[in-house]
Formats: structure tokens, sequence, C-alpha cells
């Protein structure tokens, strides 16, 4: 049995409060609200075959399930109608800039880790009909788009995930933090996440980009899960993490895991962390990024960075986005498109009076600073999960691990940043250096 | 030029009439004229908003101008059309370039990087009754420009919404940003990263719906190049991952070669490209 | 699932309908300026009209479907008392389509968002507090209905000092209320970038005003601020030099405001979302913000 330390539980059960479907449920019936702890977690056994049945009962139950799968040149997320649908035997190789899949000499399922396409594309769609106006000769009303319009039959769209990493449960609960948890709520996302089945699975293998044992988040699942998996050579140790997801386990055929399965399940999540080289040093990394604003190391980044966007869009956690309007020639007829925006855009901080962040060193600097700094100020967590897609996916392999040991090992400004929390009351006399 | 401030004026507002629609074709393949005919739905909305005054490919119909909105296809490669488009610029409330030919001089440029001449000996027998300039330049060398529309070709819904924002009197919005941005929001893996294609989507200006990455294949920037694109540093790196200059010099020598952000980054890959020799195709704004 | 489904759609609260739009007609439309207007706003819904509710400094976002939205602050209640008035320069697509529509136009109004001027520090303060007020060009919208909040609530408030400095003298905003806000013992001092001769008052930048100003009690003093964000920082650090306590210095910044309830990420400033957590911040908390370029 893995041994666990207790107050990373804590750490990452703080940064997940919505566990799977359980806060769909009313959260007053007992057993619900909390995920088991780790030393109660009962490992059942189930052959490889047992999966095809699990998909194929979230189907009956008109779950739309979605999982790995192989498109084109990459490994994505899409539908599943059974089994063969997964990537079994493939491998993948990341790197800065680079990604390729390739049939490996195994006949796993799961032997890869983290796919371009993040499960943020299901509860964030990259476009959405918020709302609609049309003018008669009364003037302008106004209704819901068709994306928080209720289906005719008053039901909604159930999706469930299947195969999803750590460091992508942890993206999930920092998204349900920033979209369900503040003084407003995004009903898009609220609607899909509250229908959402998630499956687990822990990595036993992973890329050269990953880093998630820095942010402390993976590879190993621990919170945010109905089921999850680890898979061995010749089935899957499952264990639930909620009720729902234990009612599904109770449908399969499986049996206790052996005390060699769970060692064998032990050893192949211990292969996975060591072969983490990347490293992120996450001590003060706020204050270092938010103390070093005018460091030279931003001009540096601006004459790598494309500004083109592809680390925001990837960024399973990133959660910009921008409302325009779709009208037909009459005018009269007018579609409100909500679209992923990013802060590498330039017109993306336009004011009245010019653009805020009107070249790359400003924008790449909001975005590092934000994801890695004054997100911890917003959300009380990283933004950052240590999935490495910003890394493989940017067309000229910047690395933000990278970019930000360049300022750690050089930092410029030894002024301390008083913490952006109210005032003391008192009324002591400051000198300002402004003036 | 791409969000000109000067059309922010209505059309159809300070017009007791339906303000007046003129199409002009300089140097071009006529495909993106064909755009607004290809407007099929929306056309005949459209006739009701505008007057077609002047569109020899719809039409043989032809109004005399002054016309309230002229859109222009097509650079400037003779001397009888840079004498030409300072009329239609005289006879024009609003001149709007659409195109790649009309705001980058379009793929005809690329006779700015040769001997022009020995084109016309090669190609035809009598070259002397042929009026051609050198170079192919783009509408704005020549004449103010209200608005640019890119694309080769470009995107119809773009020219509606340019038509749209001028009759409703607002400055018309087409994106800035990368291809980049328009592939992942589809879904479409990026075939630079994950097959190695030599892709200039990063550095190209969405509006084509990001295409031809879609169909398994690198951008070829009909866009012309995105808002503050880093060309140098893409160019860098595919040539550190052994892309030939041969590869990329091709594709940023394109239907957008004359943009300054290709232009200049295509010669500086261009290993035949002599740095002490002015370029040929740098215009000088006649106005 | 289906039953907590209707549920929560039958409790939707603040926190899940911030995208409803309300219909909204523009009943008045007053030049105050070259490009600056002042428009009332009625809802078209009576319902919506009644339960409509904002605290000074709070922001509506004005839609005009086909174009898009802008935040807007709110200026005060319409003189009946029903209707939102507004006051807008004409600078882009959505302002420069109200300033064509004028009175009898339709449009949609989303709102109020946003933080506020500390009210509460006024009429709970133990002893009646000064209150220092500067504003430049627009920037004394969203401090009017802070004015009439302090007239209203004047016999709690100490002395009242406006400083309001414009381009030049045809630039003043609201002349129409100065009359009656000084009769309410609300001092007004002017000054104007340039005039011709005929102008009498002070000319030069409004931080000369207050830095000329004597301020009897500056740890009973507020100074509200609005104007040029480079204006705000001088102000500032002025009223700083003057001894006002940081916590005492408030202003309100302007950032790209797409959703106007921090799920959109434009209108950040360091960790603050202006939309969400401001408009209406203390200097404070953002002077190390504003000190960067490009932030």
């Amino acid at each position: 049995m893995p041994c666990y330390a207790k107050e990373s539980i804590d750490k990452y059960r703080s940064q997940q409060p919505h566990d799977g479907l359980s806060n769909v449920e009313d959260t007053s019936a007992a057993g619900l609200n909390g995920s088991p702890t780790a030393d109660e977690r009962d490992y059942r056994f189930v052959e490889k075959r047992e999966l095809n049945s699990l998909i194929a009962l979230l189907r009956a139950d008109a779950f739309r399930v979605l999982g790995p799968r192989v498109e084109d040149a990459a490994i994505v997320y899409d539908e599943l109608e059974s089994l063969e649908d997964l990537p079994q035997g493939y491998v993948e190789t990341q790197s800065p800039g680079r990604y390729r899949i390739e049939k490996g000499d195994h006949e796993n399922f799961f032997q890869f880790t983290v796919s371009p396409n993040s499960w943020k594309q299901f509860l964030f769609p990259a476009r959405v009909s918020l709302a609609r106006a049309k003018k008669d000769r009364d003037g302008w009303s106004f209704a819901e788009g068709d994306d928080l319009q209720q289906d005719a039959d008053g039901r909604r769209e159930k999706l469930a995930f299947v195969g999803v990493r750590a460091c992508e449960l942890a993206a999930i609960a920092i998204q349900d933090r920033v979209f369900l948890e503040g003084p407003y709520v995004d009903p898009v996302y609220q609607r899909r996440r509250e229908s959402t089945f998630i499956v687990a699975v822990n990595c036993t293998t992973a890329a050269d980009t990953c880093f998630c044992t820095s942010t402390d988040s993976g590879p190993k699942c621990r919170q945010g899960f109905d089921l999850s998996m680890t898979e061995l050579p010749h089935g899957f140790l499952l264990e639930a993490g909620s009720q729902v997801g234990g009612s599904y386990l109770e449908k399969l055929e499986s049996r206790p895991a052996n005390p060699s399965e769970i060692e064998s399940g032990f050893r192949l999540e211990q292969q996975a962390v060591q072969q983490i080289r990347k490293q992120l040093d996450t001590h003060d990394l706020r204050d270092l990024l938010l103390n070093n604003l005018d460091h030279p190391h931003w001009d540096q980044v601006a004459t790598r960075c494309l500004s083109c966007t592809n680390c925001t869009m990837v960024c399973p956690t990133c959660f910009c986005s921008s409302v325009h309007d779709v009208a037909d020639l009459s005018g009269d007829n007018v579609e409100r498109i909500r679209q992923w925006d990013s802060c590498f855009n330039l017109d993306f901080s336009y004011t009245k009076g010019g653009t805020v962040r009107d070249n790359t060193r400003s924008r790449y600097r909001q975005w590092l600073t934000h994801k890695l700094g004054s997100w911890q100020d917003q959300f009380d967590s990283l933004g950052c999960v240590g999935c490495g897609r910003c890394i493989t996916w940017c067309p000229v392999g910047i690395d933000l691990t990278e970019e930000v040991q360049a300022i750690r090992v050089k930092p410029t400004s030894k002024r301390t940043l008083s913490t952006p929390v109210e005032p003391a009351v008192a009324t002591c006399v400051v000198k300002d250096e402004d003036d | 030029m791409n969000g000109s401030q000067t059309a922010t004026h209505s059309v159809a507002q300070t017009e007791a009439t339906k303000p007046s629609l003129a199409v002009f074709k300089f140097a071009s393949c006529d495909g993106c004229q064909l755009q607004l005919l290809s407007c099929e739905d929306e056309l005949l909305p459209l006739a009701e908003k505008v007057k077609i005054a002047y569109f020899l490919e719809a039409s043989s119909h032809i109004e005399p101008g002054p016309y309230d909105i002229a859109l222009v296809e097509g650079s400037i490669t003779t001397s009888a059309d840079r004498e030409r488009i300072q009329k239609v610029r005289q006879e024009s409330r609003y001149l709007i370039t659409i195109g790649a030919c009309a705001t980058s001089a379009g793929i005809q440029s690329l006779r700015n990087w040769s001997d022009h001449a020995e084109f016309l000996r090669y190609v035809y027998a009598d070259p002397g009754y042929l009026k051609t300039l050198s170079t192919s330049t783009a509408i704005s060398d020549h004449v103010t420009v209200d608005f640019e529309l890119r694309g080769c070709p470009i995107n119809r819904f773009q020219l509606l919404e340019v038509l749209q924002a001028l009759l409703a009197g607002r400055r018309p919005r087409t994106p800035g940003h990368s291809v980049c941005l328009d592939c992942k929001r589809q879904g479409t893996i990026c075939v630079a990263v994950a097959k190695g294609e030599a892709c200039i989507g990063p550095i190209t200006q969405a509006g084509c719906g990001a295409l031809c990455p879609a169909y398994h294949r690198g951008c070829y920037g009909c866009f012309g190049p995105a808002a503050q694109s880093n060309c140098e540093a893409l160019c860098e790196h595919y040539l550190k991952d052994r892309i030939a200059p041969e590869r990329l010099v091709p594709l940023l020598r394109n239907f957008n070669a004359s943009a300054t952000e290709f232009r200049d980054a295509g010669d500086r890959v261009d290993p035949n490209s002599d740095p002490g020799q002015p370029i040929k195709n740098t215009p000088s704004p006649t106005r | 699932m289906g039953s907590n489904v209707s549920q929560l759609d039958s409790n939707r609260d603040r926190r899940h309908s911030a995208w409803v739009t309300y219909p909204a007609t523009v009943t008045r439309m007053v030049q105050e300026c070259a490009d600056v207007f002042t428009y009332d706003l009625h809802f078209d819904d009576p319902v919506t009209a009644e339960q409509f509710d904002f605290q000074p400094g709070q922001f509506n976002m004005l839609y005009v479907p086909g174009i898009g939205e802008s935040a807007i602050s709110i200026a005060g209640w319409a003189k009946d008392g029903q209707g939102l008035r507004h006051t807008i320069r004409s600078v882009g697509n959505v302002t420069d389509a109200i300033a064509r529509g004028g009175v009898g136009m339709s449009l949609g109004i989303r709102g109020p968002f946003g933080s506020h001027w500390p009210i509460e520090h006024l009429t709970q303060a133990k002893s009646p507090l000064d209150v220092v007020v500067v504003a430049g060009g627009i920037g004394l919208a969203p401090l009017r209905s802070l004015i009439e909040f302090m007239i209203e609530h004047r016999s709690q408030i100490g002395n009242v000092d406006l400083l309001l400095g414009a381009r030049s003298p045809q630039d003043f905003l609201y002349r129409e209320d100065w009359d009656r806000w000084t009769e309410h013992g609300i001092r007004i001092a002017l000054t104007v970038d340039r005039a011709d001769r005929s102008w009498q008052g002070h000319l030069g930048v409004i931080t000369l005003l207050l830095e000329q100003m004597t301020i009897p009690d500056p740890a009973h003093t507020l100074l509200m601020t609005c104007g040029p964000e480079v204006m705000m920082r001088y102000v500032g650090g002025v009223g700083a030099e003057k001894q006002i306590a940081l916590e005492d210095i408030w202003l309100t910044l302007e950032r790209n405001m797409n959703c106007a309830i921090g799920l959109c990420g434009h209108c950040q400033l360091g960790p603050e979302f202006i939309c969400k957590d401001g408009p209406v911040l203390r200097y404070g908390r953002v002077r190390q913000w504003l000190r960067v370029q490009d932030l």
C-alpha cells in the first residue's frame, strides 16, 4: 500500500473542492462530501476488457464518453465508443516544441501522458453562444444563448471523462475555483461540470516536459475523481473516489487486488515519478516574479516568443475569453459568441486610451507572472499544474521552467512588495516614491 | 493599416439614397471579387442596402462615379493602372482594398526579386508591345486606403463584416491574431509540433479559418503577417530544426511576398539574397 | 442529478445571472462638451427599474447589439429617480453608436458591477470625515454619484472640497449641477490646461491645486480621485505627502472590460481584476502596479 504524506493530501484536497459528481448530489447525504482518504481506499482488480464494460455502462446511462484516441499525428480526447478506440500500444515523446507518437512494444492503453487538447475543451468550450438579441418595433429584447438553454426535455448532456491524469484533475480543480467559487459563476462551465463523471488514470510514465512533482499535482491521482485506474500489464487496479464511482465499480466484474498487484501498481507509479526530470522551483515564486517585473530577461524572452497564443490555448487552466457579436445583414438578429482568447493578443488589453500591453515582452510577462505569481493572490494556488503542454506545443519550444530559472539565478530587484491585502487601519505617514 | 480609424462615419446615415458600391480590378485573378459573388444568401439583402454601381464581374451595367464605397482588387503593375488608381481614389469616398494583391502586391510581386525584362524576353516573341512596370506594388503604395482586407482570397464573411461596419458607421472588426489561435479553438493538431512541418501559421494573421492545418499541412501565410509577428524567431527555430532555407523562403515569398515582415524575413533566410543589394521592390509611396 | 438541476435553475441569483441583459431606452441626451454626452437611460421593464440599485462608483455594461458592450461608470440617477445617468465620451464603436442613436435609442444594460467608493467610511465614522475629491476631465463622471451621496448625507460629513481639472474651460462636466453642489457647502476649485484671456481661474495641472490646498486634518480626510492614470498617480503621491494615509486615498481604474465579472481575464492589473476587485481601489493597494510600465 503506498504511503501518502498526510499534509500533501490535505493540501491537494483543499485545491479540489469539487469531487466529480459528488457535488451534484445532495451534499447532506452521508459519505458524499469527502473522498475516502488514501488509507481507506480499496483497490479492486479488473481485467482489461472490463474497461469496455465501464464504457458501455456509462454510454447506457446516457453519458457521452470521452477519452484518448489517436487522430492524425496525436493522441487527442474525443468520443469513445469502446475499448478499441483507445490508443493501445502507443508511446509518445514530448520535448520543447516537439511531439511524436508511435507504436511501442507494449499492449497498454494508457502508456503516455497528456494530450495536446485538454479536458478544458469540454468544460469550457472554445466557442459558446451566450446570448441573443432581437430587434422589433419596440426595440431590443434579449434571450439566453444556445449554450445556456435547457434541452427541450429539460435534460442536459452528461459527460464522462475516461483517462484523466493527476495534473488534469488539478487543472479542473483550478478552473472550478475560477468559474464556480468566485463572486460570479460561469453558467456554461457550471452546467457541464456538474454532470461530469471522471475516470482518472495514474501515469506510469512521464514525458520530458512533465513537472507535476514540482507543482504537487501528480503523477498519482489523489482527489477529484469518481473512479481511478492504474494500468498493470494484465488488468487495472481500480479505486472509487465517490459514491457514484463506487456504484459503477460494483457493476464491473472485479475482485480485491492482491498485495503483489498493489505493489506492482505502486512500482509503476514510482516509475513515473522517477522519469520526471524537469523541475520548477516554486519556493517564493510569486514574490520572485512580481519583484522582477522589470527584469531584463523579459526582453530576452520577447526575442524568441511569437505571441502566437499556443501556450495559453493548450494550458488546461488558462481561462481567458472574449465575447463578440455576430449579426445578420439586417442587423436585427444578433448572437453573442464567447470564444477562447489569449493575453498574447494585441487587442486583448485594448482600452480607449490605447493598448496596455503593446509588445511581446509585456504580454509574455503577463502570462507567466499571472500563471505562477498573481494567480496565487487571486485563487490561492498556482495556475500551473506541471503538465508541460505549454512547453511541448510552443512552436519554438520556449520552456517556462527555464525562463523562471533565468530570473531566479539573477534577480534584479531587491524591492519587497507588500502583499496586496488591504492595509491595516493605522494611519502611518508614508512618503510616496512616485513623486 | 488593418483597422484604419478613418472609416468611422456612417455611409448610410449621411446619404439620403442608398450608398453606391463599386468594385475595381487591377492586377489580380478575380478570386476576391468572386468571394463577393459567392455571398449568395447575403447578396440580396446586401443589394437592398447598397446600390451596386460598378461591378463588371457581375453586371455590364455601369454607373458613373463618384462612389461611396470602392472595393479595390489587385496590385499595380502597369503605368496605366498607376494612373487609374488615382482616379478611383478621387471618385471614392471609402476605398477598401481586398485581397493579398491589393494589400501587399500579391504573388505577382515575385517579379520584384527578378529581372523583369528577362521574363518578358523569355515569354513573349515580341515584348515591345508590352507596357508593364518592373514591380508589382500594393494599392496603399499609391493612394490612401481606408481599410485593408487581407487574404488570398479574402474571407467573404470578413468582407460582409467590412460592408456591414461601413453601413453601420463603425470600424470593421477583423482579427489580428495568429492562425494558431484558430487551430487551437478548432482542435486542430499543430502540424509544426506534431509532424515537423514548416508552418508559418504562428506569424500569419487568421482569417481563413485555419484551413491548411485542418488538412494536415502547414500554413501558407495567405492572410499576411499577424500583428507584431516575430518572423525572425520562427525562421531561426525552423532553420535550427533542419528545415532548409529552400523550403522556408518560398513559404514567406508567396501570396504576401511583399508584405514587409514576410519580405524581410524571406530576405534574411534566403542564402542567395545579397544583403548589400537594395531590394528592388521597396516602394516609395507616392502619397 | 435531475432534481438538483432544476433547483439550481430556480435559484438563479446574481452569481448566476451576470449575463442577463435588460432592455433600456435613452430618454435624455445632453452635450457636456465636444465629444462627451450625458444620457438618461430608462429600463423598459418597470420591475427591473424598481429593483435596480447601485453604489456610487460602480459601472454598467452598456450594450448596442451588433456592435458590442462598453463599461461605463454610473454617474447617478436620472432626475425622476427611476432612470440611470451615464456620461460617455464618444471614442469607439459602441460609444459612437450611442451618440448617433440619441434619444429614443434602444439598448441593453448589464450591471451594476464592481466595487464602490468607501461611502460606509463616511457614514460610519465616529466624527465627520473631510473629503477631497479630485477629478480630471470625464473622471468626474464616476465621482458624480459620490457627490450626490455626500449631499444626501451632508450632515454626517465634514468639509468637502471638489477639485476639477479640464483641458479647457469648455470641457468641464455637469455645470448645471455646480450651483446646487455649492449650496450644499461643497467647495469647488477649477483648473484648466489652457484657456484664452477670458478665463479668470487657475491654469495648470490639477495636482498643483491639491498641492496648494491646506488639509487641516489629514488623519480624518478621505481623498478620492478619478482621471487619467498618470494624474491619479500624482494625486495619490501628493495626498500621501500631505499626510493622508495610503488607505484613505481611493481611485478608480479603467481597463479592457469584457465580461465585467472577473472571468474573462482582460482587465487584470497585477493580481487585481479591475472589473471585480475594482474599479474603485485603494491607492496603496495598486500603486506598486501602476508604477510598472505596460503591466
